[in-house]
């Protein structure tokens, strides 16, 4: 098939599914910090709440569009722009599964292929700081332009700990190319631990310091608590992007759901074996799928039957039997090997975001000066030392 | 179509390099000049270095107006105050870098070497892996000497940063 229509299906349907999920996340995000925190969470609009990511677009669409007359309007409108389209951009290079043939189409699952693609990703996240730091000067307000301030400091700081970490893993595949990175963890050592970076110690080290350096480092990429410096609440009101109303302050905030999305792919790519199963193919990992499903589905089908109330007796059935039909798409003949491999991705990226939620629900809030303090002294000669430690082990033993 | 992507960055880049300097902000003047950076990494990509588009992006883009763009918000410099001129010295400065511009294409027409034609794509050697190689063996010597130009450099940042608190 033509190139360029083959381009523009997928860069649809990644478009499509990336601002669906980046919806939901914030739904999932408060539905796990409710329960964290023993409340409900949303559960109004919809069935669970299900409905809410819709009402929250609508209500944002809709919300009166202030322009304050003290800003700098070129960069006042020019910020969020920036940060929301450099936010989405590196989902362009992020491969989901391996190579699929359907029907006879050949094809990557992914946007583009490109040799230098972790640096890409470097590139474009370096350059994200700009959306933060115009935002917040060009509001023209103390506790913005604080906020910008702090951000640009801290994103400077501990993009260096993060490149020193994505470095590492590098260096066992020898390859900056994602799906040469992915393609080198393939396999399993004695049959059954898999050869993801973090576990590999076949002539390498395994980089399972690098990968919570990533994490921590990627928190405070993303402006995430305990990072969340530039929006502290309790100090800054809302940090860079208190002038901002309706789709502006939109904007910014899908720019960060985006970014999380980002750095789970990442983590995910460079640590955790990309899309390869979490066990070989023999001892039944193409059944996990199915079995996740099928057993969701059934649960709901035994509350269906004794429901707690009234109109369970009907939704929970409904959505056992679709469950229970996802299931079973898993083990369908052609959709199944772009399935699975979805499967094992989404899942490794579910439990990053997990993290991010579970981290954000538990701990408090960094003093600035600890922020620094803990980049500097603490993260980047740890970094440091994980590579040379790396660089020494992978010369010696390869 | 790479031809009109080349014009296209082209385009962009000589007008940032234009709006970097006309403009009153020092704001402005910045985000123009990252502009100016992002359109060679483009027309970088394009010529098929790879990696030197992306060190473009990280290096110049990203790590170094960044804290080109802080200094300018912690500073909070102003808008440039414009001062007095006489009009007639706007049209001999425009006079002048006409002439200027046409010396300069004179001599590119005259005196620089006819090459052929660059062929969009044709360069395959621009990925990180080849770079890698002659930055360790051909050029290891030059590299080398930088890196420890670069230390001393943080070296002497370190010891007049040290001076001024005392």
């Amino acid at each position: 098939m033509n190139f360029f229509i083959l381009s523009l299906i997928k860069s649809g349907l990644v478009a499509f599914v990336l601002m669906t999920t980046l919806a939901y996340l914030q739904w999932i995000e408060r539905k796990v910090i409710a329960h964290i925190q023993l409340r409900v969470g949303p559960n109004r609009v919809g069935p669970h709440g299900l409905l809410q990511p819709l009402a929250d677009v609508i209500k944002l669409l809709t919300k009166e569009d202030v322009s304050p007359t003290h800003v700098n309007t070129f960069f006042y409108y020019l910020a969020p722009f920036l940060a929301v389209v450099l936010a989405l951009i590196s989902i362009s290079v992020i491969p989901f599964g391996p190579g699929i043939d359907i029907f006879g189409i050949k094809t990557n699952m992914e946007l583009a292929d490109i040799n230098v693609g972790v640096l890409f990703v470097l590139g474009i996240s370096s350059i994200g700081v700009y959306g933060v730091a115009l935002g917040g000067w060009a509001s023209n307000n103390k506790y913005a332009l604080l906020g910008a301030l702090r951000s640009s400091a801290q994103m400077i700081s501990y993009e260096l700990p993060m490149a020193l970490a994505i470095a590492a893993p590098l260096l066992l595949v020898n390859s900056v190319n994602f799906r040469e990175i992915v393609g080198a963890q393939d396999g399993f050592m004695l049959g059954f631990i898999p050869r993801w970076t973090i576990f590999q110690v076949q002539g390498a080290f395994p980089q399972i310091i690098g990968f919570l350096i990533f994490l921590i480092a990627g928190f405070a990429e993303t402006n995430r608590v305990p990072f969340d410096l530039p929006e502290a609440e309790n100090e800054l009101v809302a940090g860079f992007h208190v002038e901002y109303s309706s789709m502006k302050f939109a904007a910014f905030f899908m720019a960060e759901y985006a970014n999380m999305i980002t750095v789970s792919c990442m983590a995910t790519l460079l640590f955790l074996g990309g899309w390869h199963p979490l066990f070989p193919v023999e001892l039944g990992s193409n059944y996990i799928p199915t079995f996740v499903f099928a057993s969701a589905g059934i649960i709901m089908l035994y509350h269906g039957l004794h429901p707690a109330r009234p109109f369970d007796r009907i939704t929970l059935p409904i959505a056992g039997i679709i469950f229970i039909g996802i299931g079973l798409l898993f083990q369908a003949p052609v959709i199944s090997q772009v399935l699975i491999p979805l499967f094992w991705f989404a899942s490794k990226i579910g439990v990053i975001f997990f993290l991010f939620v579970w981290i954000r629900g538990t701990l408090p809030r960094f003093r600035y000066d600890q922020l620094m303090r803990f980049a500097w002294t603490f993260l980047f000669p740890i970094a440091m030392v994980n590579l040379l430690l790396t660089g020494l082990i992978v010369a010696l033993f390869s | 179509m790479n031809a009109a992507f080349f014009l296209l960055f082209a385009t962009a880049a000589v007008v940032s390099a234009v709006s970097l300097v006309v403009q009153r902000h020092p704001i402005s003047s910045a985000l123009s000049l990252i502009g100016v950076m992002v359109s060679l990494a483009c027309i970088y990509l394009q010529l098929g270095g790879d990696f030197i588009a992306t060190a473009q992006l990280i290096v110049y883009a990203g790590a170094i107006m960044v804290l080109f763009v802080f200094v300018i918000m912690l500073l909070n410099a102003g808008t440039e105050v414009g001062v007095d001129r006489r009009p007639w010295t706007r049209w001999l400065g425009i006079l002048l870098i006409a002439a200027f511009l046409g010396i300069i294409a004179r001599i590119a027409v005259e005196f620089l070497p006819k090459t052929e034609n660059v062929e969009f794509g044709a360069f395959k050697l621009g990925g990180a892996q080849a770079i890698g190689q002659r930055l360790f063996t051909y050029y290891a010597l030059p590299f080398e000497a930088t890196s420890v130009l670069i230390l001393i450099a943080i070296f002497g940042a370190i010891i007049l940063a040290r001076k001024e608190i005392e």
